[in-house]
């Protein structure tokens, strides 16, 4: 009985979420396609409007108080996002155009520097795209090569292949806290140590996890963390990264321009510090207030029940999935966020998902952005069914039912 | 539901899951030209190899090997068992009147021009599918391009 009164409680709370999504109130759909971009809530898209109708002016620049109030809102953002993390100092946290951006950052002003011929940078299997190239990149320039530790058949990162593959020659390790293709919750912070056992600095791919689970950068005691926006229920355009004090202070700047020098001239130029000294241009002002909204609806919502929902919701999707003849599910962690991928006998994912999508469901058919683990596990492509707050249990039944009747249509 | 019928439809279906044609071809020895493309659909991750037996004018035999989707392994299946035996510019008719039933967006699908291949006429209506069939098509007018600069061919005919 008890039971029964508490789930009513999770069912109508999550209704309640659900109703502060615009996008589910004039459509019929199943959106599973959050690990993706992810749907925004009114009080983001309000906040975003409230900021360029009544306080937008450019920053750090005038001395009006248009100007003044909107260098402060970006602040407070840059404050919200410092708490969300847990970083020791709102200066630590830079705004870039996303996750990707953040990874491109530290690998041109920190990790380029560093490298020489034979310097390596460890990365892992189940990385996107996004933490593999742009080390790609610094290494064709430098000379360095890139090392990937392996992940075992579950879609763990084999541990002892990771201790191992770190050396002198190791500059930096780079690696994902969620894998986005197979939804492995990785041991980031035993990683953080093992590589710090080697003097070797980390960077933390968090793109995946920042919906999912609450991050302490300086409990993981990773050296940088990335994230993007738009997959925590915020404006695309706009992420952060998050570097430890004395590396900002030392790296040289990505970008030049406006916005992060103290003084120019054509004989030298002084960089303004840190965060600034990151942040070339007139920055998406506008994102970095709805990011900063969307940071506190989510926060606000309090990590226990959105993480006791998640829970409820994986349960609930392992078992229906599982249940299905001849579906295999790729990446079988042990610990696992937020979305399930999958193969079928016989139907091709891209079948799959153009199935879905007759019957109003969003999921993702294709690699991922993560060739490499695709190969890993002999398949070009996946289904992926990945999740988000206003996610219910009846979506998973309707992504049930409407499985089975394609296993129907396409005869299998 | 019908919409889904009208891009699965039975032939569709059928191909997709019990391709002709699919091996690889083995080189040519007997003067005609061998030829082999490559097509890659970085999207879903659809890949191709398309071979070609080109004698004087007319391609004698057409394979493939690849993996892909049920609409892009339908597509090349029936892009050889058609166009095999014909000659280059009946085929480079046929292939025009393809893409153009797939990509101009004007054109109604021509049954008596496209015999059975109007069959993917449906797969207009899924925008983030049309790559999946025109796939060995693209491949097809490269290896007809590499024919054409070998010969020397008049210019094709519409279909």
């Amino acid at each position: 009985m008890k039971n029964t009164v508490r789930n009513q409680e999770v069912v109508n709370r999550v209704v309640r979420w659900r109703d502060d999504f615009p996008v589910f109130a004039d459509r019929d759909l199943v959106y599973l396609d959050s690990a993706a971009s992810a749907q925004k809530p009114a009080v983001v898209l309000d906040a975003m409007r409230e900021f360029d109708a009544h306080h937008y002016a450019n920053i750090h620049r005038g001395v009006y108080r248009l100007s003044e109030d909107a260098t402060a809102r970006y602040e407070q953002a840059r404050a919200t996002v410092s708490r969300f993390l847990h970083a020791g100092s709102e200066r630590e946290i830079i705004f870039t155009r996303g996750a990707t951006e953040a990874v491109n950052l530290v690998a041109h002003s920190f990790a380029r520097p560093r490298l020489g011929p034979g310097d390596e940078i460890l990365v892992t299997h189940l990385e996107h795209h996004a933490n593999i190239v742009p080390w790609q990149l610094i290494c064709e320039q430098t000379g360095a090569g890139l090392k990937v530790a392996p992940v075992t058949d579950s879609g763990e990162v084999d541990l002892e292949a990771f201790a191992s593959l770190l050396g002198p020659r190791t500059k930096l390790a780079a690696f994902a806290h969620v894998s986005n293709a197979l939804g492995t919750i990785n041991p980031v912070r035993e990683m953080t140590a093992l590589a710090h056992d080697h003097g070797v600095p980390v960077l933390v791919d968090g793109a995946q996890a920042v919906p999912h689970l609450p991050v302490d950068v300086q409990e993981i005691g990773c050296d940088f963390y990335v994230f993007s926006g738009h997959k925590l229920y915020g404006p695309t355009g706009i992420g952060a990264l998050y570097g430890r004090r004395e590396h900002l202070e030392a790296m040289p700047p990505y970008q030049g321009g406006g916005d992060m020098i103290l003084s120019v001239t054509f004989e030298k130029t002084t960089y303004a510090p840190m965060p600034q000294k990151f942040e070339a241009g007139t920055p998406h002002i506008t994102g970095a207030v709805g990011l900063a909204a969307a940071i506190d609806y989510l926060t606000g919502l309090g990590w226990s029940a959105l993480t006791a929902h998640q829970q409820e919701l994986q349960d609930h999707a392992e078992a229906l999935l599982t249940s299905i003849p001849g579906l295999r599910l790729i990446g079988t962690a042990l610990r696992r966020a937020g979305l399930f991928s999958f193969v079928m006998d016989g139907v091709h994912p891209h079948d799959i998902g153009t199935f879905l999508a007759a019957e109003h469901i969003a999921v993702r058919s294709g690699h991922h952005c993560a060739q490499p683990i695709m190969e890993r596990f002999g398949v070009p492509a996946t289904t992926r069914a990945s999740l988000g707050l206003y996610n219910t249990r009846e979506d998973l039944d309707t992504l049930h039912a409407a499985l089975l009747r394609l296993k129907e249509f396409f005869d299998v | 539901m019908n919409q889904l019928r009208d891009l699965y439809q039975q032939l569709v279906l059928d191909h997709g899951r019990h391709p002709r044609n699919k091996h690889a071809m083995d080189e040519c020895s007997d003067g005609a030209q061998c030829r082999h493309t490559e097509g890659y659909n970085p999207l879903c991750g659809d890949k191709l190899t398309l071979y070609a037996k080109v004698r004087d004018d007319v391609i004698e035999d057409l394979s493939f090997e690849g993996e892909g989707c049920a609409i892009f392994t339908a597509s090349t299946s029936m892009l050889t068992e058609v166009l095999k035996g014909r000659k280059v510019s009946e085929i480079r008719g046929i292939l025009d009147e393809f893409l153009g039933m797939l990509t101009s967006g004007e054109k109604e699908p021509d049954p008596e021009g496209l015999g059975k291949l109007a069959v993917f006429g449906g797969v207009k209506d899924f925008p983030a599918r049309v790559k999946c069939a025109t796939l060995p098509w693209r491949a097809l007018e490269v290896i007809l391009e590499n024919v054409a600069e070998h010969e020397e061919s008049s210019p094709a005919m519409p279909g």
